[in-house]
């Protein structure tokens, strides 16, 4: 059903619009987890349950402990200079969801995909065999970005300095 | 290809596309490095979208996802170092805003 | 057995975080500079040595598609002589030990990362690794955590990433008009010329990708800071080859090899590499601070590279592929100069920093190989490459694009003596401040560097009728 596609599709950038322009940033950061989880739900739609359940766990729980940890060692600033800041920050952010709406009526009205020709269908049909038969070395690639992870946080935040 | 899945695919373009120049806004209108971050991961988001429906279009569903999980573990290692360049950030300018970032002219 | 260059440092890695008392920094350095001059050695002799594409036992468990082919060659030298140039500058500027054991481990995850990007045949396990060095070189750069490494690491993080989005999005186009991601699969569909206009919008994606990896003008903002900024052993790292690979060798290896396009393509490129030389050597000029001025001048080489790339004859690839490697060495040294500098006298501003030459004459006069042969001066090896790439753009009838490039090389050659002859050689009313003594790994570096410089080109002949260059040009 293309209805309940497009249903998501909307609420995805509704919640991403309001993530963007919601003034306090804990708020910013639960609106990044809730849009994770719209993201899911669509991809399981798009045939892809494996990539919906690690992009639902990972970065709509991983992702959103990362960015609390980090703005909570940040301090809050004062009452007075978020007021002012409040308001002027309304006023950047005010051209937002104009953009949004004309370069969406723009689109609607003038995109035009050209013609393609779809290529033949895949030999192996389960993400997992694919993953663990046929790229090997993408599974290197995360054992050592992982590694050199666990080096950034014992450089960043281990150490004191001197 | 059948038209409804032109269609289909048309309409997930034009959202990718609307949720690319959110990010690109947030990223360029912000004052705040947190939120700099927040922009760049609603970018990969978009991009993480793209692929799955890329893949979809073209049947190659699995291949698909074996990309997006790598890309999921790269992305949290990103931020979590890039976590680790706000805190120090933090700790010297007692700000996080970026227009304070530019002591580096020219 | 190719297998090696990756696996041979990934074990090291686990091997040096074992839990033994006695696995401290001089352990990990000595162990880690074997690994890089074995690097460079079993290049510079790998026709005596049986390179097979099988990897014995290994093959039967793991299925890793790597390609050796003479530019991966190429590459590796460079890699192995840039990086272990790096470890020998960090061991005499950084602070503690401890932050020297870290440093040693990240720069084997970005050898991991860089060795990989060099010998891999497929663009989305290329493109993980290009993170990967991406991510360590960020740590790397805010090692030392004072202020202006983190503002710059910050804003090479901001940018890599948007440049990441550009090739995530080229691959999801490739994706969907090809079906697969190895170089093969998208090098057939080009052929095939089925879905040409999609398959060119997502290589012009990934050409401006590529372009703000590179550093190229307008895509340079992260450039000069993250340079000067950033700890001195990991500028000499990023100048010299990071960026070069992870942009420069990845734009080569897929506009030459894998990406088949119309002429349109190369003069755009021509015309990105035209505007960073002419750009970037005027910005040079009013710069106080020598590294700053070195990031410039590096994205203006970067930018002869890139022209030579968009020309496409053989003899333009020639004198890209040379230029890289003389840019690798020259910048390598001209940086490790500025280590010097920095460590004796605390700052890199040229107007405080005069009048040099008596004190520290191994630094004066490697500096002086370092320009002039940046400069393209004969005999050293900046003369020959450029000199391969002016007379390729030449015969290849692009007479405006060699003699904006010829003359920017004159202005090039102007600043520098210019900048030499303010830091080295003015005799100055009182001395300098700071009487100790030049660490001897940094004389060593600089020596060995310029030596090779020196050597390559004066040597230049025989090296064009060795093995490497041999098989390069039949490919």
């Amino acid at each position: 059903m293309i209805t309940l596609d497009l249903i998501l599709l909307s609420i995805l950038l509704l919640f991403v619009i309001w993530t963007v322009m919601t003034v306090r940033l804990v708020h910013a950061v639960v609106g990044l987890a809730l849009t994770s989880a719209i993201l899911a739900v669509i991809i399981y739609r798009l045939n892809s349950p494996l990539a919906a359940v690690f992009e639902l766990s990972v970065c709509s729980g991983l992702i959103s402990v990362i960015f609390i940890t980090t703005v909570s060692f940040t301090q809050r600033i004062s009452k007075e200079r978020f007021i002012i800041r409040r308001r002027e920050r309304l006023l950047r952010f005010l051209y937002l969801p104009f953009i949004i709406i004309v370069a969406g009526w723009l689109l609607i009205k003038y995109l035009r995909i050209p013609q393609f020709s779809l290529p033949s269908a895949a030999s192996v049909t389960d993400a997992r065999l694919v993953l663990w038969h046929l790229r090997h070395l993408d599974l290197l690639g995360q054992v050592i970005i992982l590694i050199a992870g666990v080096f950034g946080v014992v450089v960043f935040f281990k150490e004191t300095n001197k | 290809m059948s038209p409804e899945t032109m269609e289909l695919f048309r309409y997930f373009i034009i959202f990718i596309i609307l949720i690319f120049i959110t990010g690109v806004y947030c990223i360029l209108v912000s004052f705040n490095l947190v939120r700099v971050l927040i922009g760049l991961e609603i970018l990969i988001k978009a991009v993480t979208l793209l692929i799955i429906l890329a893949g979809y279009i073209s049947g190659q569903v699995a291949l698909a996802q074996a990309i997006v999980l790598t890309l999921i573990v790269i992305e949290i290692v990103i931020m979590v170092v890039a976590g680790g360049v706000v805190f120090w950030a933090f700790k010297y300018t007692k700000t996080i805003d970026p227009r304070r970032l530019s002591n580096l002219r020219g | 057995m190719v297998i090696l260059f990756i696996l041979l440092p990934f074990i090291l890695l686990l091997i040096l975080n074992l839990p033994f008392k006695f696995l401290n920094a001089r352990v990990a350095s000595f162990l880690s500079a074997v690994l890089f001059l074995t690097q460079v050695f079993s290049v510079l002799v790998h026709s005596w040595l049986h390179w097979s594409n099988q990897a014995l036992i290994l093959g039967q468990f793991f299925k890793f598609s790597l390609v050796l082919d003479p530019l991966a060659l190429v590459m590796l030298l460079t890699i192995g002589i840039v990086v272990f140039i790096s470890l020998l500058v960090a061991r005499s500027t950084l602070t503690t030990e401890k932050r020297y054991f870290n440093f040693i481990n990240l720069l084997l995850v970005s050898f991991i990362g860089m060795n990989a990007t060099v010998l891999i045949a497929d663009i989305f396990s290329l493109y993980v690794f290009v993170e990967i060095t991406a991510v360590a070189v960020f740590v790397l750069m805010a090692i030392e955590k004072n202020r202006f490494a983190i503002e710059g690491t910050f804003k090479y993080l901001v940018l890599s990433m948007i440049a990441s989005i550009f090739i995530l999005t080229a691959l999801a186009f490739f994706l969907m008009a090809c079906g697969e991601t190895s170089f093969t699969g998208i090098h057939n569909a080009f052929l095939a010329g089925a879905n040409i206009i999609l398959l060119n919008f997502a290589a012009a994606l990934f050409l401006c990708g590529l372009f703000i990896k590179c550093g190229i003008v307008p895509f340079h903002g992260w450039v000069p800071d993250a340079y000067s900024e950033a700890q001195s052993a990991v500028s000499v790292l990023l100048a010299g080859v990071v960026t070069k690979i992870t942009g420069v060798y990845v734009l080569m290896r897929l506009f030459i090899s894998v990406f088949v396009l119309k002429g349109n393509f190369g003069n755009v490129i021509m015309l990105f590499g035209v505007i960073s030389i002419v750009f970037a050597a005027l910005a040079a000029f009013n710069q106080n601070n020598i590294k700053r001025m070195l990031s410039y001048s590096s994205i203006s080489q970067v930018g002869y590279i890139i022209l030579a790339i968009g020309c496409a004859t053989p003899l333009a690839i020639l004198g890209a592929v040379l230029h890289f490697f003389n840019h690798a060495i020259s910048k390598s040294l001209l940086f490790v100069n500025a280590a010097v500098l920095e460590k004796k006298f605390g700052s890199t501003d040229i107007s405080i920093i005069t009048g040099l030459g008596n004190q520290l004459p191994v630094t004066s006069a490697t500096s002086l190989v370092g320009l002039l042969s940046t400069a393209g001066i004969p005999p050293f090896i900046g003369f020959w490459s450029k000199l391969i790439i002016i007379i390729a753009l030449f015969t290849a009838h692009r007479f405006v694009y060699g003699g904006i490039a010829l003359l920017t090389s004159i202005l090039t050659l102007a600043y520098f003596l210019y900048m030499e002859r303010n830091v080295f050689f003015i005799k100055t009313q009182e001395p300098g401040q700071d009487k100790e003594r030049v660490p001897f790994g940094l004389k060593f570096c600089e020596i060995l560097l310029a030596a090779i410089i020196v050597g390559a080109g004066l040597g230049l002949p025989f090296i064009l009728n060795s093995q490497i260059l041999r098989g390069f040009l039949r490919s």
